[in-house]
């Protein structure tokens, strides 16, 4: 066989590979494994994992496939892509559950060795797509991931049927070979990561590189592909998901706060990543607590908020109505509290594993009683990282639960992050009361624990152990200034206006909204929120690209707003919402503001396709 | 942490400024002035005392101490106090709690935080009865009990409060009553004293919605037929003469006989540091309600590791293997790349 290593790759400007099949088969581990070598070459990209609830869903069905989605560029780019380019199907049911979304053109990698009868009546075909001729406008490509990876295994001493779980990483060495990825680094990897089980790590290098090779050595492939570095600012970079930056950011507010990290949590999907992250950081005085439930999660976050320490608690959609209750005591305590959902698709259990926006009225006004709070929801997988120091900011200046909004798209999507200059985090300032704030008629000095401070309204926060301080909590109406319980009327209208005036206060704290208005003279603004960041910012680019002009802002503070928010609605003539809910916060923005905001809606449980975006604001543009 | 001698106070120093807003005659008042009382003894601060409730009569508790207090959410409690004591191992946590919101909405926190074993004081105040919503029967209510939400009888097995948390793994459980301010002080001097989770089921009257539910056995003339004090080490006897006592019978049984028929040998000898919970259980059993003769006193007091210590020592090793932790170096823990 000829070699082709004489033949220099084409160069590519971007690619979107989907790697796809069975939940077994370990599709999120060589799509990661690729990410991450994409990221040390210098590419910019995005990821969008997409996998099923069941752990193990019956093999070899539509319900059991799961994909790993990569885009990657020379350029910088903003989402995981509309469609792929590449397709790698490790079984027919992973071809048949993701051939719709493929462009004509696309090229489709196979694993041939899994398309026997069985497997195809499993997925539902009738006829082998491979040679029936349904696949004519694809490029496919078929190769013997399975019996090649035995083939290389048995030599090791693999057993076949142990061996057959290594063609994931000749799926992953073929792929790395076709768009020119080092080996190094998978290599390396795989040593480290098996080390302990020596004859997996050999069978799953001897995979790997058979997979690499056969691209290199057999006639199957007319070419293969290079995409360059991208231009990124200089600095150092790292590839995080959102889940993991959002740890620690954590563990840096935390530090920021000079407080210490306690998480009150209850295993939930997606959100429980967070809780593993932290559970491995304990040497930053991070206690982690697996509690018996949702609700005990957020008291005992709270309880450890009363002690003086940052009190934080992670969940998902059904977490956050079970912790409704306790947040709604937090805003009477006026106790900083750190509450983050990670957006599933609801309602109730919904779709556990799939992303939505469609909790944020729930946490607006997700409790009984005038009870507001401030939220603030994460752009991208490393904005994670700023909206946790921006959440505990809030908490801890304002004494209240702030809830983070971050979703499933986020929380598992990667993307390269220019690390942040630690020295330029913000101070978060606890100012733990330490001595009597308040004169009696008669001269004596007490402590008043809701005595506020003129600018900010806060109360005090006076944890227990400073003497002359002891005070009482409660859920009870607490009278202004004393603390005491009071059930008057005139001191229950004036708590609940204090209350809501604390929160409306933060708008004159927070940045104000930046508009991306590249010439000024857009008409038609898109307002987004959220983790819609990406999407619409490349559909903006695409509207540009058409000589068009059209304006994007996007909300990080969803309550209170940037106090310039309404300004900037009044400049437009139109403004589209985009939402992966039914129009939420084009509620708000109504609401608030009288604007006559167009919704964009979908609930599919992926995030926005960037050509949405564009056909949408095509449209309001035509539109009178 | 302070090293200076404890200040001596005195009750009034315990005492807040609140007025207490009881039904004139609850039994509350008597416990309240039992641990008003008891703190000066205690040989700790005021400042580094919590006490936190739920909801219910019993929760209002937190207001007439003045010490630091947290009058929390129904049942929630147990939870609340768990990320306190963890974090702030040099506080005292006190929970007060009813039969409602701890066996009820609060059930789970409570068998938790037991099994965890993590350092608070739990006073569970029991008047088979809810109070602050005028009289629905509760989990510890007797079958058939008539009240406002049980017209034609309540159809529910009551809960035995310290089956429950002999059951939930707990390591300190005890039994006492409102009637008795000694017998009330030395429980709660020894649950405070336990280095874990500390259980005290006192028997406490609601004159007004379900009153003499305990009198059979905690009235003064029946005290010394009806209660059993449960003395480590000591022979299991009651009686104005110790005339009755508890003997276990060969199939594991226990039973009530006289001990001139049997012989002060024959008698159990209580031991509250059995590693076994099984005898403490059949103690709780003994009787089927409070109109038989009941034990009373620590049933069960055993040392287990403490929640919140584990928590800290996981964080002093951590610390020790890794050094304490750098976070620009957490933020490179994965491949980092430079450009430019």
């Amino acid at each position: 066989m000829a070699t082709k290593s004489e033949h220099p790759p084409e160069q590519l400007d971007r690619v979107v590979i989907r790697f796809a099949g069975d939940s077994g088969d370990g599709m999120q581990l060589t799509g990661d494994r690729f990410t991450t070598s994409s990221a040390l070459l210098g590419n910019d990209l995005a990821t969008f994992p997409d996998f099923p609830a069941e752990i193990r869903a019956p093999a070899g069905t539509l319900a059991g496939v799961s994909a790993f989605q990569v885009h990657i560029s020379d350029h910088d780019i903003l989402t995981p892509g509309d469609a792929p380019n590449v397709l790698v199907a490790m079984n027919p049911a992973a071809l048949r559950a993701n051939i719709g979304v493929l462009p004509k053109g696309a090229t489709v990698v196979v694993n041939v060795d899994a398309f026997d009868e069985r497997s195809l009546t499993k997925a539902g075909y009738e006829a082998n797509p491979l040679t029936d001729g349904s696949l004519s406008s694809y490029s496919v490509y078929e190769v013997p991931m399975t019996s090649i990876t035995q083939e290389v295994c048995k030599e090791a001493g693999v057993k076949p049927r142990d061996a057959e779980r290594s063609k994931n990483f000749f799926a992953l060495g073929l792929v790395s070979w076709l768009y020119t990825r080092p080996t190094e680094p998978t290599v390396g990897w795989i040593a480290k990561r098996f080390a302990d089980r020596p004859q997996v790590a050999e069978a799953n290098t001897r995979a790997f590189r058979a997979g690499f090779d056969f691209g290199e050595t057999t006639e199957l492939f007319e070419s293969h592909y290079e995409v360059r570095a991208a231009p990124f600012e200089p600095g150092e970079y790292v590839q995080v998901t959102g889940n993991q930056a959002l740890a620690w950011g954590l563990i840096a507010a935390a530090r920021q706060a000079g407080l210490p990290l306690f998480l009150g949590s209850y295993p939930i999907t997606p959100a429980s990543d967070i809780l593993h992250e932290l559970s491995r950081r304990k040497e930053f005085g991070v206690r982690t607590f697996q509690a018996e439930d949702e609700i005990a999660g957020v008291g005992a976050a709270l309880g450890a908020a009363f002690g003086g320490a940052l009190g934080v608690t992670t969940t998902s959609g059904p977490g956050l109505d079970l912790k409704s209750e306790t947040i709604g005591l937090a805003i009477n305590l006026e106790l900083p509290l750190v509450i983050i959902d990670v957006q599933r698709g609801g309602p109730s259990t919904g779709l556990p594993t799939k992303t939505e926006q469609a909790d944020l009225l729930h946490a607006m006004y997700g409790r009984h009683g005038e009870a507001p709070i401030p939220i603030v929801a994460a752009m991208t997988p490393s904005h994670c990282f700023d909206a946790a120091i921006e959440a505990t900011r809030l908490a801890v200046t304002y004494r209240t639960p702030v809830i983070l909004l971050s979703d499933g798209y986020l929380a598992n999507g990667a993307e390269p992050w220019k690390l942040p200059n630690l020295d330029a985090l913000p101070v978060i300032e606890p100012g733990f009361a330490t001595g009597p704030n308040h004169t009696a008629d008669d001269g004596t000095q007490t402590f008043w624990p809701y005595e506020r401070d003129e600018r900010t309204l806060a109360r005090p926060w006076a944890p227990p152990g400073v003497a002359g301080l002891e005070h009482r909590i409660g859920g009870l109406e607490k009278a202004a200034g004393t603390g005491n319980v009071s059930y008057d009327p005139a001191n229950h209208e004036k708590m609940v206006r204090i209350r809501a005036a604390k929160i409306s206060g933060i708008s004159t704290d927070i940045a104000p909204v930046v508009v991306d208005d590249e010439h000024g003279d857009a008409t038609v603004l898109v307002l987004g929120w959220g983790s819609t960041f990406g999407a619409i910012a490349a559909g903006v680019r695409r509207v540009r690209a058409r000589g068009l002009s059209v304006a994007h802002a996007h909300l990080t503070h969803l309550n209170p707003f940037p106090a310039n928010l309404g300004d900037v609605l009044a400049r437009y003539q139109q403004v589209l919402v985009p939402e992966v809910n039914l129009g939420q916060l084009s509620r708000l923005v109504r609401a608030e503001f009288l604007v006559d905001a167009h919704s964009l809606n979908q609930v599919r449980g992926t995030p926005f396709r960037a050509a949405e975006i564009e056909a949408a604001i095509l449209s309001l543009m035509e539109a009178p | 942490m302070t090293t200076t001698a404890v200040p001596l106070t005195t009750r009034k120093d315990w005492t807040s400024d609140q007025e207490v807003r009881w039904c004139p005659g609850c039994g509350d008042y008597s416990i309240l002035a039992a641990v008003q009382m008891l703190m000066p003894d205690l040989g700790v601060r005021r400042e580094n005392t919590v006490f936190i409730s739920g909801i219910g009569c019993a929760a209002r508790f937190p207001y007439y101490m003045s010490t630091y207090g947290m009058h929390s959410i129904h049942g929630r409690a147990p939870a609340i106090a768990t990320g306190l004591a963890t974090t702030r191992p040099d506080l005292d946590v006190w929970v007060v709690t009813g039969d409602g919101d701890a066996l009820s909405i609060g059930g789970n926190h409570l068998i938790h935080a037991l099994r965890r074993n993590v350092k608070m004081t739990i006073l569970m105040f029991n008047n088979q009865i809810y109070g602050l919503t005028k009289g629905q029967y509760s989990p510890t209510s007797e079958v058939a009990k008539v009240t406002k939400s049980t017209p034609f009888g309540s159809l529910d097995t009551p809960f035995n409060p310290v089956s429950l948390a002999l059951g939930a793994e707990a390591s300190f459980v005890a039994r006492t009553h409102d009637m008795d301010r000694a017998h009330m002080q030395e429980t709660f001097r020894r649950a405070h004293a336990h280095a874990g989770a500390a259980f005290v089921e006192v028997y406490q009257n609601c004159n007004v919605f379900n009153d003499g539910a305990f009198e059979k056995i905690t009235s003064r003339d029946a005290r010394s037929s009806m209660l059993i004090p449960l003395e480590h080490g000591q022979p299991i006897r009651f009686g104005a003469d110790g005339e009755r006592g508890v003997v276990q019978r060969a199939d594991g049984r226990l039973e009530i006989v006289d001990v001139s028929e049997v012989g002060e040998d024959s008698l159990l000898v209580h031991d509250e540091a059995r590693d076994d919970p099984g005898l403490a259980f059949a103690l709780s059993r003994l009787a089927r309600g409070p109109f038989e003769p009941t034990p009373i006193g620590v049933f069960r007091a055993v040392e287990r590791p403490e929640y919140g210590a584990e928590m800290a020592r996981q964080v002093v090793q951590a610390q020790e293997r890794r050094g304490v932790g750098d976070l620009a170096a957490l933020l490179r823990s994965g491949s980092s790349w430079t450009v430019g």
